[in-house]
């Protein structure tokens, strides 16, 4: 084998080895990346029903149910951004940190009546800190702006004006 | 007055270092052995500032200082004392202090053992580390630092958090340091190498003992870190493809690659310029790996906010060691002399191999950690990439990885032929075939079928390499052990690691196989899982140091005998107003029955629990193939090869004996 062809052998190794990763990468991005969603995205625009997303907000107080499917615990509860609501439902273990009008991230899917089945709950945040897509979710829709204090609780949400969180940007034409 | 010794020391240290950067330096340069001859003094005596400053911190914690704002903000009287030492680098300050410890560590490592060294190089790689030290001490003092005090000095601590307060994780830091800074010595060789403007065989020998030992480290941290978030996470995972554990990961592929190519570097004097470009690579991806993903400045662009200085400071510092190395090496790479090109079947052809596909696996996971912060930083786009992803990206590639593994260590240096090497693998393809047929059986998914055929081949293929280097079974067994015991070292440890990096794709591919069921039941009642039955019987309330406990029992029966019981709890912590997790765990070493207590309902008379019961074959053979690679890794560094001085005295026996 000349210098030249073993060479070429090398060069041809590399570009395949980089080839095949970015084809992968391609593929793998066009169908696995999971896209963040507030409540009020979720009505606006429901994803398709094999789509997984991230839908995050704040448990509305109150709103959490514990029901049994056969020996199956199911936990129901609502999240919300302050202008709509969406109901999810979580056979499993909630987390520890998980506490009604505070933050939550659902990983799952929206069914076709709307509702959003989990199949991983997260809430591994404390009181003073908030998931960063959440905190910018709360703030786009004009309910709250991390300056002025702490999240209000989530229950008093839709019966608020946008005026009362300091905000001047009118926000909400889907109506509370 | 303990933290302002601390604080003192920490800025001698830093003093120190600077002079070690700069002094060793300009002694090679000028050739003056004089100031080349300051360089292991400082390294030491820096080293010496570093614990004393550290042992200041620790004494603090366990004095309860908390007119230490660190100690105030992390501890409390009621901590258990062992995690009052621990607790030291369990946070930010403390942990950037243990981070330049340890780099003053393999300062003072190298001022020590390579004593061999021809004294110019030596005195720049001390340089070199001491360069980074002086940085980091820097950051650490002007930024971070953990001797600040607070006044008035409150009552009681705020206390850690209570996640934290675990053996496993007490000592994964440490050991994953290690691992991060063990890759400054490879990189200070690296960046030497290039100043002085020659690499060779020479230079691979010297730096490969330093590279094997981060890498042992760094195993043995992820192996550790993924082992303590499936025992204390509850979930029953233990790999989440988030960017902290991607963040050792990425250094983890770029140095087992290096490992190999600075065996090329010091068979065949190629691939010169790609090693030392690993060696910088690794380090940079260590550094940016603990900095960047872990104080959260990619994760979420308002840390910046938080505290401005040191996001700044920490961005300058990186950019000055990894864009300051990548530019040494764009003016210098180009005067190294080119190695010899060689032929693709032969060992060195291999080892390319492995190169190519351990740094596309890397390019690979760098992207999907990367993509998500770039979109949000550009596009104002919350996207996330997870699971899914990692494995139709990374695993596809980790297949003809393993494959060519088994291969490697067969085949012969410079020219060999492919049929001579598989004829000798003959009963290893057999065993592989036998366990594909096994596995198609049991399995149904590709990926986990194909990952188990993988891992057998590597296993089955590093037993033949050795049996073949013994000759065992052709020569009588006496023999065969007597060609054992003069084996070197390092073939031993490379066949080992080899093995244990198959232990644990097999529990990888085993765990796609895990079974769970989540239930709520009443105390007595019996559920099903993989043909055991698990039976609630008690559920009590117990008080521990600084919490209180709910701690369940449940008997896991199979055909009517007692398998075990478990106590999986629920442990309250009235300072933080936390709850944590404690999940049972009964292995076997071929599977683990895993239990998890959940929440406590209260529907009028009956009061029931939900538990969560998993069923994980193979899970513990994942961290004990950690543990074998490392394992292989420490074999590998006892060869004398390894050590520096060994070719020399053995040349010196030698002469004894010729004359």
């Amino acid at each position: 084998m000349t210098r030249k062809s073993r060479r070429l052998w090398l060069v041809g190794g590399c570009l395949i080895g980089l080839g095949t990763a970015t084809a992968l990468t391609l593929s793998a991005f066009s169908s696995n990346i999971v896209f963040f969603m507030a409540p009020s995205q979720v009505h606006a625009h429901p994803p398709a029903a094999d789509r997984t997303i991230r839908l995050g907000g704040m448990v509305v107080a109150g709103s959490v149910r514990q029901q049994k499917n056969g020996d199956t615990p199911v936990n129901q509860f609502n999240v919300t951004d302050g202008q709509d609501a969406v109901t999810v439902r979580y056979e499993g273990i909630l987390p520890d940190l998980f506490r009604e009008g505070q933050s939550v991230v659902a990983i799952g899917t929206v069914l076709a009546d709307g509702s959003f089945r989990a199949s991983e709950v997260l809430a591994k945040h404390d009181e003073t800190y908030m998931p960063k897509e959440v905190a910018e979710a709360l703030r786009r829709s004009g309910k709250w702006d991390p300056r002025y204090g702490k999240a209000p609780d989530a229950a008093s949400w839709n019966a608020m004006t946008t005026s009362a969180t300091g905000q001047d940007k009118a926000a909400s034409q889907h109506g509370s | 007055m303990t933290p302002e010794l601390g604080n003192f020391a920490l800025a001698l240290a830093c003093c120190l270092a600077a002079g070690q950067a700069v002094l060793p330096m300009v002694g090679a340069q000028r050739r003056d052995p004089r100031l080349m001859a300051l360089a292991p003094a400082l390294a030491i005596g820096q080293l010496l500032a570093l614990l004393y400053s550290f042992a200041c911190l620790i004494h603090s914690a366990i004095q309860d200082d908390f007119s230490v704002q660190n100690v105030a903000a992390n501890s409390a009287v009621a901590k258990p004392l062992l995690y009052k030492i621990t607790g030291v680098w369990g946070n930010h300050e403390g942990s950037v202090l243990l981070w330049a410890l340890i780099l003053g560590l393999c300062g003072g490592a190298v001022a020590l053992f390579g004593r061999d060294l021809p004294s110019a190089l030596r005195a720049r790689v001390i340089a070199v580390l001491g360069g980074v030290s002086a940085g980091f001490q820097l950051f650490c003092l002007t930024t971070s630092n953990p001797f600040d005090r607070v006044w008035p000095a409150p009552m009681d601590g705020q206390g850690m958090n209570p996640l934290l307060q675990d053996p496993g994780l007490a000592f994964h830091p440490p050991i994953l340091y290690t691992g991060y800074v063990g890759f400054a010595v490879p990189f200070a060789f690296a960046v030497a190498a290039l100043i002085e403007g020659r690499v060779d065989a020479a230079w691979g020998r010297w730096v490969r003992p330093w590279a094997v030992a981060a890498w042992c480290f760094l195993t043995c941290g992820i192996a550790l870190g993924s082992w303590w978030s499936y025992y204390v996470l509850g979930w029953g995972g233990y790999w989440f493809w988030d960017p902290v554990e991607n963040a050792s990961l990425i250094p983890w592929l770029t140095g087992t690659a290096l490992v190999h190519s600075a065996i090329v570097v010091e068979k065949r004097e190629a691939l010169k310029i790609w090693t030392v470009l690993l060696a910088i690579g690794t380090f940079s991806f260590s550094l940016s790996g603990t900095f960047l993903v872990r104080s959260g400045i990619l994760n979420s662009v308002h840390a910046f906010a938080n505290d401005p200085a040191r996001g700044i400071f920490i961005l300058g510092l990186l950019g000055l060691v990894i864009g300051g190395s990548l530019l040494l090496f764009a003016i210098r790479a180009p005067q190294l002399a080119a190695g010899g090109v060689f032929a693709p079947v032969s060992r060195e052809g291999l080892l390319v191999l492995n190169n190519i596909l351990l740094c596309s696996i890397c390019a690979v996971v760098l992207t999907g950690t990367m993509y998500p912060p770039f979109m949000s930083l550009l596009f104002g786009k919350t996207i996330s990439v997870g699971k899914p992803f990692f494995d139709a990206t990374a695993a596809p590639m980790a297949i003809p990885l393993m494959a060519f593994m088994g291969l490697g260590p067969m085949m012969p240096w410079k020219r060999a032929q492919l049929w001579p090497v598989l004829r000798r693998l003959w009963w290893a393809g057999a065993v592989t075939v036998l366990a594909f047929a096994f596995a198609a059986w049991r399995v149904r998914d590709l990926l986990p079928l194909l990952a188990a055929t993988g891992a057998v081949w590597v296993i089955a293929s590093s037993i033949t390499d050795i049996a073949e280097r013994i000759r065992l079974f052709r020569i009588p067994v006496g023999a065969s052990w007597q060609r054992a015991r003069m084996l070197p070292r390092a073939a031993l440890g490379a066949a080992l690691a080899h093995a244990g990096v198959g232990v644990s794709v097999l529990g990888l591919a085993a765990m796609s196989q895990a079974q769970h069921r989540i239930v709520e039941v009443h105390i007595g009642q019996t559920e099903m899982l993989a043909g055991d039955s698990w039976t609630l019987t008690e559920v009590r309330a117990a008080p521990g140091p600084n919490y209180t406990a709910l701690i369940a029992t449940i008997e896991v029966r199979h055909d009517g005998h007692l398998v075990t019981v478990l106590h999986p709890a629920k442990r309250t912590f009235a300072s933080q107003n936390q709850t944590t997790t404690e999940v049972a765990i009964h292995t076997n070493l071929m599977s683990d029955l895993y239990g998890v207590l959940g929440d406590r309902h209260d529907n009028g008379a009956e009061t029931t629990y939900v538990l969560r019961l998993h069923y994980n074959p193979l899970a513990p053979w994942m961290w004990l193939g950690g543990l074998i690679m490392a394992l292989g890794g420490v074999l590998s560094l006892s060869d004398r090869r390894m050590r520096v001085g060994a070719p020399r005295r053995a040349a010196a026996a030698g002469l004894v004996a010729t004359s």
